[in-house]
């Protein structure tokens, strides 16, 4: 197992290099070049000229490749040309918001979604099964910034049952530790703030849950479907095990493996920063700061977050490859 | 032993004779699987949609009944206090922001659309299928320098898979700055790795199968048969992904225009556009956003359900 997730790890290596190359070039190519991702549309001649000295844009490409890759190792990322901070530090703060948005789409996604899909594959063909599939495929249909603005516009501005933006309501002054809200409320034993902050990710968890829904909906039917008609679940039955035992013993657990892989993938998804959803309620996590650095020209940001959320996202996809080996044995590395 | 050896020889005639009939009644898999595809409701319903949005799209322009950019009742438009003419005998699903033919640019918008989704899916097909290929070819060809270039090829489809899909879009929009081009490009290389790695794993599954042999023990030339027998009989489940893909294309581009990274072109209405400008008047005139979400929803559901129903009539696994 440990020499597993060490090749694993240095199997990153090769792509967290191409990746680097990639954004290289990239911001490289950026229209008007990196002294304009530094300065803006405002620089003068001069400043200009000072910049690509200062950053050493006169050397050699394979020394700036270098000079590139050491700072990237050493975590500096440079500074956001709007906020003039470090990106770092602009990272460090919303990435804890929008894992609590992942964290809740995904309890609505599973908790809604395995549920449904088995439900949906024991009445295969009754009304159930077709409205599931349905409303699965029309969850995987519509663009979601659309879907958020009407849970919105429903939920929030009509009926006022939830809040329309924001992690929290800033007249309540809960005190930040980890920058998690809800985290910290439950710390503080400030009970308050830790609900209202659960009541801000409602209706921007269910706007995100809507693709991992139908994602987990359709996979779990489809597994259990395929379990249902394995010999093994014909000789539990024959061998006169209860109703209930086969359905949670035998078919429930062989069909979790594909419904597991696919939940690990879809959070590395939306942990990647639920760019539309965040923007829409102007929820202050990774994606809509992506959203606003697109807007503000804000290069070194976008290149930033890219790299860091690709490494995130990698590494929660060899969290799911090492998972997939705890549940089935048959494909345990040795 | 001579009648018997005559007997045997008959007997191979006959069997020989009833395989060249089996093989004229025999339907090929395409015949098939279109048979399937035409008792599944979902491809009925999936199928009529896409003709008429491909309907729309292609002669539609040509009677919408004004302009689709002429501002006509623009002195109707009240902004400030949120009055936008709605549905009325003139004009059909009313007028948009800055007084202009609603219904005459949701039909203008459907070209537009179709423009987008199917030139963003071929960019995918085209690149994808050959990196894929190529790959597929290079694996199944063997040797060192085969596997080598399947390996190089393979990482660096992985290393667009490791950036989240919209992000990658994101940073090549970024780059290319905003407009119609640009989306197409970027929506269209985001799907590279889909099709990448189906058409080498489909053509890395069927190089062990016995037609491959029959043709090897034959002399035929490997990369003869990679081209000529491998190929086409891994396009299938490309073909199928294209078809699902289409729908994916035109969400996304939606997506990238809510981000101000769409079509910057004021003159050409297309339904992501449309959708993302309306956002700001959903007070006053909802059906601004409704209008083309419907549509892309709608759109997008025809093409996944022809999609999906394509894949199940291909799957050999439900063929009987």
């Amino acid at each position: 197992m440990f020499r597993f997730i060490v090749r694993r790890l240095l199997q990153l290596i090769p792509t967290l290099f191409g990746l680097s190359l990639l954004l290289f070039i990239w911001l490289r190519r950026l229209p008007g070049g990196p002294e304009t991702a530094i300065l803006g549309e405002r620089g003068t001649p001069e400043m200009r000229a000072a910049i690509r000295r200062n950053l050493g844009l006169d050397e050699p490409i394979l020394v700036q490749y270098a000079r590139f890759v050491r700072r990237l190792i050493r975590l500096d990322l440079g500074t956001s040309t709007s906020t003039k901070r470090a990106v770092t530090t602009e990272f460090i703060e919303r990435f804890p918001g929008t894992v609590e948005l992942t964290i809740m789409a995904m309890i609505i996604a599973i908790g809604i979604g395995i549920p449904l899909g088995y439900l949906a594959a024991r009445r295969r063909g009754r009304l159930l099964d077709h409205l599931s599939v349905g409303g699965s495929l029309i969850g995987i249909c519509i663009p979601v910034f659309f879907l958020a603005y009407v849970l919105k516009a429903i939920f929030s501005e009509n009926l006022g049952w939830f809040p329309s933006s924001g992690r929290q309501d800033p007249t309540l002054g809960a005190t930040r530790i980890t920058n998690f809200f809800v985290l910290d409320g439950l710390m503080t034993r400030e009970w308050d703030a830790a609900a209202d902050a659960i009541w801000h990710l409602v209706l921007p968890g269910l706007a995100l849950a809507s693709i991992p829904l139908a994602i987990i909906v359709r996979i779990t039917r489809a597994s259990v479907l395929e379990v249902l008609n394995e010999d093994f679940v014909r000789t539990a039955e024959a061998k006169g095990l209860t109703e209930r035992t086969v359905r949670n013993r035998h078919v429930l657990r062989n069909s979790m493996l594909p419904v597991v892989t696919s939940i690990g993938l879809l959070t590395g998804g939306l942990l990647s920063g639920a760019v539309l959803t965040e923007t829409v309620f102007a929820f202050s996590g990774i994606g809509a700061f992506v959203a606003e650095s697109i807007s503000q020209r804000d290069y070194p940001v976008l290149m930033g977050f890219i790299m860091i959320i690709a490494v995130v996202y990698v590494l929660v996809n060899l969290l799911v490859d090492l998972s997939y080996s705890l549940i089935d044995p048959r494909v345990r590395v040795r | 032993m001579t009648i018997t050896s005559g007997k045997k020889k008959e007997k191979i005639d006959r069997l020989a004779e009833l395989a060249a009939r089996d093989d004229e009644r025999g339907v090929s898999l395409w015949q098939e699987a279109f048979r399937r595809l035409r008792r599944n409701p979902a491809a009925i319903v999936g199928a009529v949609i896409l003709a008429l949005f491909v309907l729309v799209a292609l002669v539609g322009p040509f009677l919408v009944p004004y302009a689709p950019d002429a501002q006509l009742w623009k002195g109707e438009v009240r902004e400030n206090i949120g009055y936008i003419p709605g549905v009325r005998a003139e004009n059909w699903f009313g007028v948009d922001h800055i007084g202009r033919d609603e219904f005459s640019r949701m039909v203008v918008g459907a070209r537009q659309t179709l423009l987008v989704g199917v030139v963003a899916t071929l960019i995918g097909l085209a690149v994808g299928s050959l990196i894929g290929g190529i790959a597929g070819a290079a694996a199944g060809l063997g040797g060192r320098w085969g596997r080598a270039l399947d390996n190089v090829l393979m990482r660096f489809i992985d290393m667009l898979l490791a950036m989240p899909s919209l992000l990658l879009a994101i940073s090549i929009a970024a780059l290319l700055g905003a407009g119609l081009t640009t989306v197409m490009i970027a929506v269209g290389v985001v799907s590279v790795p889909v099709f990448a790695r189906l058409l080498r794993g489909s053509m890395i599954s069927q190089a062990n199968s016995d037609y491959v042999l029959a043709a090897t023990s034959l002399g035929v030339k490997k990369p003869k048969i990679a081209l000529t027998h491998v190929v086409p009989n891994s396009l299938a489940p490309v073909i199928v992904q294209a078809t699902l893909t289409l729908a994916t294309a035109i969400i996304e581009a939606a997506a990238l225009s809510f981000l101000g990274l769409g079509n910057n072109d004021a003159s050409i209405p297309e339904w992501g556009v449309m959708l993302a400008d309306a956002q700001r008047y959903l007070d006053a005139a909802p059906r601004l956003a409704i209008l083309p979400a419907l549509a892309i929803i709608i759109t997008a559901l025809g093409f996944t359900l022809l999609g999906e129903a394509m894949r199940e009539a291909l799957d050999p696994k439900l063929r009987k």
